[in-house]
């Protein structure tokens, strides 16, 4: 970690990048499903304790390559991938990588809210479970009830945490997924798409807590809403036709874009 | 100016024809709909009733309760209370001794004979087992039901032919006239020819008619010859002819006899569940074919469930998807399309004949059944194993599960009611198959009811198959009351797939 702190980054770096740890580092990342080239080429630095969005017109890769982060993309049998992904420093691509305990440091929310069919209480404890995360039950409520409690969920849902849970509105499902996510102490959450199914008041809710849960993890998410990007990311990334055409301080991007697609996306002439 | 014709553009509600026709052609496919519908159901119905009024009469059997005295030096000379002792006992003579008994007027010998060919030859049987429940019951007087003969039995349920009576008017006189019998009478309702007058405990047919008078030969003859005064004779008339049954007119008249009397009932038939097949209508039952069934299922389930949602586990969730696995799907698709009998002939070359399996035994027929069904729930299980959403496992990788914990953690437990269905579909299939059992030898007239796996046994839709076969009229309706009990039984478990699809039925 303090090797990673002192790498010289290069002044016309993002700001954001200077301020905080690098956490995430892509170099030269192609991502081919079958013949189709998804990602071309991409490298990039994301910094943690920050959030960092990816935003682009649909079909541009940033799903792609958010699912290349924790490999998430290995489920599919035609995704085949190039380069160099790292983490802390680390190939995530190293064959000798356990990819279960990678998934694990890495936590991940979808677009659609998806519990388990199970309780509450088991959607949230899942995961600590599997991975031996608590001696007892007692430790393992605890952590229930803590992840339940930084997910802004547990007031809502304390009094009935043997309900299903997927008898929770849609923005409380979200957010118990969150709850999931980071019950098992993940040092990334990617999500994909979070508010895409939600209202505007349970968007609000998640935004919130994005901005929250900033503090304590490495946050990237890929979103179709600019004003959503700009809301609750640090760094923004802009994704076209598989290219990464710009990275910058968010309020960079939004304000002086460099690239004219870039700009063009910002200003809604296409996308 | 130039006449340009520019076509007005039409515009849609201009052309009503096309919505008329339109409504009409929706109207005639509703229609086409409702007739499918209409004469599948009338199909249904006809198959469903005819099934029903021919099997029903297999749940009922007529009994005679006689009274008997349950002899000591018959059944049990040395008090012995000995259960060995009093199966050997004689149970057969004091039925018949009291069956006589209610006839007094039968002498002859081959009038007795034929009395007794009311009996069931099995009536001993409950005696017996009465006796051996309770030997308290030696020395004492007791009912005993004793089953009548399967043709007798159906001759009461009116399956023989129809009874019509007429009670008699006027006063009926006899005069022997040689060989025959003239009868006379002052009143006015006349018999005609083939009619019975019972009169003074005997019987004529009537033969002709001749003026007031009534030739008529003995069926049975009276106490007196005395006249019988109007009310004390009546007219018999049965509509089918002697010569097409199987009960002739005076074994009829007994017939007709106990049951005036009350001492032929209807009841209940439990032997039907509780007894195994037999050469008499009157005493065959489904126990065994039933059993043999539960042994064959019981075989084929645990065989089949276990291997197949293995399979489909490992085809659908972590087989890579190359020519070869394509290649093992392609042909468990076309597996579930070979016809039955062929599993029957690979069993018979295989199990039988390979590995020497005893032959008509549950253990081979579940083998094979399991080869047939195997397929079935391998399908279906893929199926219910697909309709899990993917993102289900996502979530489940997403939290750092593995690929076979998010599979054995998540997915097969949500797919577990379709494959539960599909196995429950699998077994009624297997609970209804005939042909690859007729190849194993399972198709034989089997009395014991077979305990263990490899007891030779039938199933019940080969026990259906074997009694469709017999000639007696009685095994008719046990063949439509054995499947009345197949059709229950495949109800019953289509029913629990129903309510295990709807009960489970998307829970994300």
């Amino acid at each position: 970690m303090d090797a990673m702190i002192k790498t010289p980054v290069a002044p016309s770096a993002p700001r954001i990048a200077r301020e905080k740890p690098l956490k995430i580092k892509a170099r030269n990342v192609d991502v081919y499903y079958g013949d189709k080239h998804a990602i071309n080429d991409l490298s990039i630095d994301i910094p943690d304790s920050a959030v960092s969005a990816f935003i682009g017109p649909s079909g541009c890769g940033k799903s792609t390559f958010l699912r290349s982060i924790n490999r998430m993309n290995d489920t599919i049998p035609s995704c085949r991938i190039t380069g160099n992904v790292e983490i802390d420093g680390r190939d995530i691509y190293d064959k000798t990588l356990d990819v279960v305990q990678l998934r694990a440091r890495i936590g991940m929310v979808f677009q659609k809210p998806n519990p388990f069919p199970k309780s509450i209480y088991e959607n949230v404890a899942y995961g600590p479970k599997i991975h031996g995360l608590a001696k007892n039950k007692a430790e393992l409520e605890e952590i229930v009830v803590t992840s339940l409690k930084k997910a802004g969920l547990f007031e809502e849902v304390k009094d009935r945490l043997d309900h299903s849970g997927t008898s929770l509105s849609g923005g409380q499902q979200q957010r118990l997924c969150i709850a999931r996510a980071i019950a098992v102490n993940p040092e990334v959450i990617l999500m994909d798409e979070p508010c895409s199914a939600l209202d505007p008041i349970a968007t609000a809710r998640i935004e919130e807590l994005i901005d929250e849960l900033r503090q304590n993890f490495c946050i990237v998410i890929v979103t179709h809403s600019m004003q959503q990007a700009a809301r609750v990311s640090q760094l923004t990334a802009f994704f076209h036709l598989g290219n990464l055409v710009e990275v910058g301080d968010t309020d960079d991007i939004f304000t002086s874009p460099r690239d004219k697609r870039t700009q063009d996306y910002i200003t809604g002439r296409f996308g | 100016m130039t006449d340009t014709a520019i076509a007005t553009p039409r515009r849609i509600g201009d052309n009503d024809a096309l919505v008329a026709r339109r409504y009409r052609a929706e109207r005639r496919f509703k229609f086409y709909g409702i007739a499918a519908i209409a004469v599948t159901a009338v199909f249904l119905m006809l198959l469903f009733a005819d099934v029903l009024v021919k099997g029903l009469p297999a749940f009922t059997e007529h009994r005679l309760t006689l009274p008997i005295k349950v002899d000591q030096a018959a059944i049990d000379p040395q008090n012995s209370k000995d259960p060995k002792i009093i199966r050997t006992g004689d149970f057969d003579s004091p039925i018949r001794r009291a069956f006589r008994d209610l006839f007094p007027e039968v002498t002859t010998r081959g009038d007795r004979k034929k009395l007794m060919g009311l009996l069931s030859s099995g009536a001993a049987d409950d005696f017996r087992a009465m006796v051996m429940r309770d030997p308290a019951l030696i020395g004492q007087d007791a009912k005993v039901p004793v089953l009548l003969s399967d043709d007798a039995d159906q001759y009461l349920k009116g399956r023989q032919t129809g009874v019509e009576k007429f009670p008699g008017q006027g006063t009926m006189t006899v005069t022997p006239e040689g060989e025959q019998f003239k009868l006379t009478s002052d009143g006015v309702a006349l018999p005609s020819p083939g009619d019975i007058i019972r009169m003074n405990g005997g019987a004529f047919r009537v033969l002709s008619l001749s003026n007031a008078a009534l030739l008529a030969e003995q069926v049975m003859a009276p106490k007196t010859p005395a006249p019988a005064a109007s009310g004390a004779w009546d007219i018999v008339r049965f509509t089918v002819p002697e010569n097409n049954r199987r009960i002739d007119d005076q074994e009829a008249l007994w017939l007709e006899h106990l049951k005036e009397q009350g001492i032929a009932e209807s009841n209940i038939a439990w032997r039907f569940f509780t007894s195994g097949d037999s050469r008499e209508p009157e005493l065959a039952g489904i126990r065994g074919a039933l059993m043999g069934s539960i042994l064959t299922l019981l075989v084929t389930l645990f065989l089949c469930l276990p291997i197949g949602v293995a399979a489909a586990i490992y085809l659908e969730e972590f087989a890579p998807k190359n020519r070869f696995t394509q290649i093992i799907e392609l042909n468990i698709n076309n597996l579930a399309a070979v016809p039955s009998i062929v599993f029957g002939l690979l069993g018979l070359a295989m199990f039988l004949n390979f590995f020497g399996l005893p032959r008509s035994a549950p253990l081979v027929g579940g083998l094979v059944l399991a080869l047939l069904v195997l397929p079935t729930i391998i399908i279906a299980s893929r199926a219910a194993l697909r309709a899990v959403p993917p993102s289900i496992k996502e979530a489940a990788l997403g939290v750092g599960a593995s690929h076979q914990q998010a599979v054995f953690h998540h997915v097969l437990p949500l797919a577990m009611p379709g494959i539960m269905t599909g196995t429950i579909i699998g077994m009624a299939h297997a609970l209804g198959e005939t042909a690859p059992l007729l190849m194993i030898g399972m198709v034989a007239f089997i009395v014991d009811i077979p305990t263990g796996f490899t007891d030779a046994a039938t199933a019940l839709p080969i026990q259906i198959y074997l009694w469709s076969d017999l000639p007696e009229i009685a095994f008719q309706s046990k063949t439509a009351g054995a499947i009345i009990v197949l059709l229950a039984f495949l109800f019953v478990m289509n029913a629990a797939a129903i309510m295990l699809r709807k009960r489970f039925e998307r829970r994300w």
